[in-house]
């Protein structure tokens, strides 16, 4: 059933859920036949280390103009965290003082973060890859309007939510009325330019299981979305990401309540891959919550896991051979990582 | 009835292969091509399954390719016109099924 267009988050709820450290103990609370630990001793990776830090990624803060059912961050316009100015400040310190390749900004909405554009131009100044994780929504809101330009000017890279190529399942994660707006988001990029083959201008599409069951082949998939969103749409797009649905906050509420938790967690144990498991993003990521606290992935953010007791903590002690020497944290929310063709922040991984 | 299916027999097909494993590998790897994306998608595929699995009203297969369909990109409108065209052919061949009773009829009829 397709949900209110904006509903209040966890934390305005007040509902115990709103907590990483009760998230926690649900997840510890359902019974798996083996710990997410056994599952990587048992294909070499435990501990789980860093190879090449690829990719750092800037959580702008827990704002945003959507509140999704699935959303791991449970982010929401209730939400007032947002990065302050000191912390994207140093976080452009590293990025212009080092070669890391690839900037992923992403949020809550991080369009809606006053640093924003600030953040994209010294980023690309510097000669990196820029990736906007883009819920569309927020490029039709008013004082957003030239957005769109925006980044096609910086050439970033725009990875945008889009469950269903259909209205009633994308409606219903991710609210009533956003599957129209997120088609006529859609046609501005491609009127700037994204998607065209020929202008290098990148625009995928990150899709989640609208329930609880993992994605399907990616591949086919695309070639799927690619057909109906061109053929009901007249839209083009480059790649499509399958990305399996985190077993955390607003999911975790979900899975809870429509009885399908335990299910979903062995579902996700049974399918371990490991090849998926050696192919893990937080190998090659470092991420970066709103207050400069430093963390694995976007996930383990969101428990509020930080980086492993002897590495940097905060964006103000960065060093990145200290944090290449680290172990990885893990618990049972890293299965949702490993099962089937693996799951990242860009797409299956195996 | 409900003692006839269990749904967690369905993750126990694989043991009907104990007793005939040659053919269980056959059906097995011949199984799989089936479902591969060739001139149909996987998506279309599975949503020939579903309406097949409900046209045979065989309860593993529904529950197995409901799923398989979510999986594979389908959304609930999809699957739901999959089941319609089950019961339009079950339901039209029960009426097309009517010429014979009518040629009866008019066979024995003045």
């Amino acid at each position: 059933m397709t949900a209110g267009r904006i509903l209040p988050t966890l934390a305005k709820r007040g509902d115990p859920l709103a907590s990483p450290e009760q998230q926690l103990e649900v997840l510890h609370g359902v019974r798996l036949p083996r710990t997410f630990g056994a599952a990587l001793a048992s294909a070499s990776l435990f501990p789980l280390r860093p190879t090449a830090l690829e990719v750092l990624q800037l959580n702008l803060g827990k704002r945003c103009n959507q509140t999704c059912r699935h959303c791991h961050v449970d982010a929401g316009p209730d939400r007032v965290e947002i990065m302050p100015h000191e912390v994207v400040e140093r976080c452009l310190a590293v990025v212009e003082g080092t070669d890391i390749p690839t900037v992923d900004i992403t949020g809550g909405a991080p369009e809606l973060h006053p640093a924003f554009r600030e953040i994209v131009r010294r980023a690309r100044a510097a000669g990196k890859h820029v990736m906007d994780r883009c819920n569309l929504t927020v490029l039709l809101l008013p004082n957003y309007a030239d957005l769109v330009g925006f980044l096609a000017e910086h050439r970033v890279e725009v990875v945008c939510s889009l469950p269903h190529y259909r209205r009633r399942q994308t409606d219903t994660q991710r609210g009533e009325g956003v599957f129209e707006e997120s088609i006529e988001a859609l046609r501005r990029l491609n009127a700037a330019g994204y998607g065209d083959p020929d202008s290098g201008l990148i625009l995928d599409l990150v899709m989640n299981p609208v329930g609880a069951f993992l994605p399907g082949n990616q591949a086919a998939l695309e070639r799927d979305w690619k057909a109906q969103l061109a053929r009901s749409h007249g839209i083009r797009f480059n790649r499509l990401f399958t990305i399996t649905n985190m077993p955390l906050a607003r999911y975790l509420e979900w899975l809870q309540e429509s009885g399908n938790l335990a299910a979903y967690l062995e579902r996700l144990v049974q399918a371990f891959n490991p090849a998926a498991a050696a192919a893990v993003m937080c190998r090659t990521t470092l991420s970066v919550g709103w207050d400069g606290r430093l963390h694995d992935c976007d996930f383990n953010q969101m428990l509020e896991l930080g980086t492993a007791e002897g590495a940097p903590q905060t964006i103000f002690d960065f060093d990145l051979p200290a944090l290449q020497r680290r172990a990885i944290r893990v618990g049972p929310h890293c299965f949702g990582c490993t099962a089937g063709a693996g799951s990242s922040c860009g797409g299956a991984t195996a | 009835m409900a003692d006839y299916y269990r749904s967690e027999d369905l993750a126990r097909f694989g043991e009907i292969g104990e007793e005939a494993g040659p053919l269980w590998e056959k059906f097995a790897a011949w199984y799989g091509a089936v479902f591969e994306e060739g001139a149909l998608s996987e998506r279309e595929k599975a949503l020939i399954a579903l309406a097949v699995a409900h046209a045979v009203q065989c309860p593993y297969c529904i529950d197995a390719y409901s799923q398989e369909c979510l999986k594979k990109g389908a959304d609930p409108e999809q699957m739901t016109e999959a089941v319609h065209v089950a019961a339009a052919i079950r339901g039209g061949a029960s009426l097309a099924h009517g010429v014979q009773m009518r040629n009866t009829v008019h066979g024995l009829g003045m």
